[in-house]
């Protein structure tokens, strides 16, 4: 996509035969630069104000209120930690293995930064529509696995060392869950390519491949906690360990190197999200409206529709952040032991049995058919039934202390997000 | 099959954590956002039993000296001198705030009540000097030994507004209004309402 863009530059402007140019692989070059540095701007700007956006979340979860003073509602939060990062001493421990120490952030956040290449963000809006997309993203993400486990070992420091070692159990284990249940959506497409999955869904949430059956269903969830896992959040943030390992593998790192490190784990909150979104909720797809329609449009048309599918998708991935955030903020720390029994006794034959699933009713049930439509029923029947039995038992825990509060208190319980104290 | 029983077990707990951890987002945190947003004062909020810096009111002080003995740190200092017309003055009266240990020592034995913990606790200062607290501007007559009965006493904390330096300097809610402090009274038999044992302590609006 790039390259055909890079040409189209050429001829427009220079009025040359891109095939001939000389210098056509310099457009290339600078395009690319540009699209690597589009990126990072987007990292910096989501992974920046998420924090604020988590911390104000959680406080209110433990009933406290959350960073409230750097400007407006302390938006500037973000910015006033970033900065004392800046301001921080490099410091190397002497006993640590100095190339390897320094360069193991930029390998951790080089792996989450390379997933952007294929990540779409719109129904034109993607670095690189790869034919092997997914593949690839599962195998950059190795990348933060190697850079982990060498932050961990060149600090010469055991906490680290075991936050590393810990970090490369983990990921190797939950690789497999993880990638057995976004099979299940490559077997569904019929394509390893992002934007492929998200032409083979649709707008309608009965489109998705969520609610495409039972299995795919199963899938999504399983998928979603395996990323949680691979992207070391709590309930899975054992190689970080706050209680037992200190801060795990990253207990010797200061200042800009550390941030590093969180830029990396806060902008992995958006791959997750991201790739939840491409692959089991239909991505950029807008509700009624064809890809070709997306597509064939021209002129100010085109980013009309490009910018409303960058808004369908940024909304969807939202909530998943939003759910992400939740769950962490839930959910205590699993044992070591446990979040072994989790992936291998759970989550590897639970995958396993989804792409069996998925495969036998690809071939047993035709598309759009009668079965086909009363299994897309029953998987939102299911999410249905998950959102309600939420909702209440958030409203019969609520009304527990509801009258109790306003005896003691005096005042009303009642005080919704919305609300900024 | 324990198996599918602890599947579903977990999906479950889940579900109920999620439920509960969404329930708090809906109920009024605890957070005082002490100092600048708060519905009321802290000092208007604290008990009234609460020993914050001494204070005292000079038209009850009988210049008996008993607190300045007390004082286990003697960081009240008070001198008492004989006037012209054959009276004794209250010529110093102060009180080192950044030596007190706010015991209640002092206002225990004070036999007019002249001498009171008031609820202020924000005298932060730039030199621990102005921590010393000036009560005798210029020198006053002492009180006849039963004043307490025919004066009351000035609310609490009002005093100290003029005497604590920058008093007030802090953001937050405005202090509340003071009540004047009531003249003392020329012929106290005749003028003076009965005093209220209750009156000298306003309890604070919770």
């Amino acid at each position: 996509m790039l390259g055909s863009l890079a040409d189209r530059i050429v001829q427009a402007l220079l009025g040359v035969d891109p095939a001939v140019w000389p210098y056509t692989w310099l457009v290339h070059l600078g395009l690319m630069v540009g699209v690597a540095l589009l990126a990072f701007i987007f990292i910096a700007l989501f992974a920046g104000p998420v924090t604020w956006v988590e911390r104000r979340i959680a406080g209110r979860m433990m009933s406290r209120i959350g960073p409230n003073r750097v400007g407006p509602q302390g938006v500037l939060q973000w910015l006033a930690d970033g900065l004392k990062c800046f301001l921080k001493e490099d410091l190397i421990p002497a006993e640590a293995d100095q190339r390897m120490f320094r360069f193991a952030p930029y390998l951790v956040f080089g792996g989450y930064m390379a997933t952007f290449v294929v990540l779409p963000f719109g129904a034109n809006l993607v670095a690189a529509d790869l034919d092997v997309g997914l593949l690839y993203l599962l195998a950059v993400g190795g990348l933060v696995v190697i850079g982990i486990l060498m932050a961990g070992w060149s600090s010469n420091n055991k906490w680290a060392l075991f936050g590393g070692i810990r970090s490369a159990a983990q990921l190797v284990s939950y690789e497999i869950p993880s990638a057995f249940a976004l099979m299940t959506v490559v077997l569904a497409a019929g394509t390893l390519s992002m934007q492929g999955i998200v032409r083979a869904q649709g707008g309608w949430p009965w489109e998705w491949f969520l609610f495409k059956n039972p299995f795919l269903f199963v899938a999504f969830f399983l998928s979603l906690t395996a990323s949680v896992a691979e992207s070391n959040r709590t309930p899975f943030d054992l190689p970080e360990g706050e209680s037992e390992l200190v801060a795990g593998f990253h207990v010797e790192y200061s200042g800009m190197r550390f941030l590093w490190f969180m830029f990396a784990e806060w902008g992995n909150l958006w791959v997750i999200s991201a790739l939840g979104s491409v692959a089991f909720l239909g991505g950029w797809q807008i509700p009624g409206v064809s890809p070709d329609t997306l597509g064939g449009a021209t002129g100010l048309g085109w980013v009309g529709w490009q910018l409303l599918s960058f808004v369908v998708f940024v909304l969807k991935a939202s909530a998943l952040v939003a759910f992400v955030i939740q769950l962490r903020w839930t959910l205590p720390r699993l044992r070591v032991d446990q979040m072994m029994i989790v992936c291998w006794k759970y989550f590897v034959p639970l995958a396993l049995v989804c792409v069996a699933g998925v495969l036998v009713l690809l071939v047993a049930v035709p598309e759009g058919g009668p079965i086909d439509w009363m299994l897309r029923g029953a998987s939102m029947l299911a999410f249905a039934v998950l959102v309600a039995v939420y909702v209440r038992r958030t409203r019969a825990a609520y009304l527990a202390d509801r009258d109790l509060y306003r005896r003691m208190e005096g005042k009303e319980l009642w005080y919704p997000p919305y609300r900024l104290p | 099959m324990g198996w599918l029983r602890n599947v579903e077990r977990s999906v479950l707990s889940i579900l109920d954590g999620l439920a509960v951890t969404l329930s708090w987002t809906f109920r009024r945190p605890v957070t005082l956002q002490y100092p600048d947003k708060l519905e009321q004062r802290t000092q208007d909020a604290l008990p009234p039993g609460y020993r914050g810096i001494l204070e005292v009111d000079l038209r009850l002080c009988t210049g008996c000296l008993l607190c300045e003995k007390t004082c286990p740190i003697a960081c009240i200092d008070v001198a008492v001198e004989k006037n012209a017309a054959g009276g004794r003055d209250l010529t110093r009266f102060d009180i080192d705030i950044s030596r007190c240990m706010y015991c209640g020592l002092c206002s225990e034995p004070c036999p007019s009540g002249a001498i009171a913990h008031s609820a202020e606790f924000e005298a932060t200062a730039a030199s621990i000097d102005d921590l010393t607290l000036h009560f005798v501007r210029s020198p006053v007559p002492v009180a006849r030994p039963k004043a307490s009965e025919t004066i009351e006493r000035a609310p609490r904390g009002s005093i100290l507004k003029d005497v604590i330096k920058g008093y007030g300097r802090r953001p937050g809610p405005a202090p509340r209004a003071a009540e004047p402090i009531p003249t003392p009274a020329v012929e106290p038999a005749a003028t003076a309402p009965a005093a209220e044992p209750s009156a000298t302590e306003k309890e604070p609006t919770p």
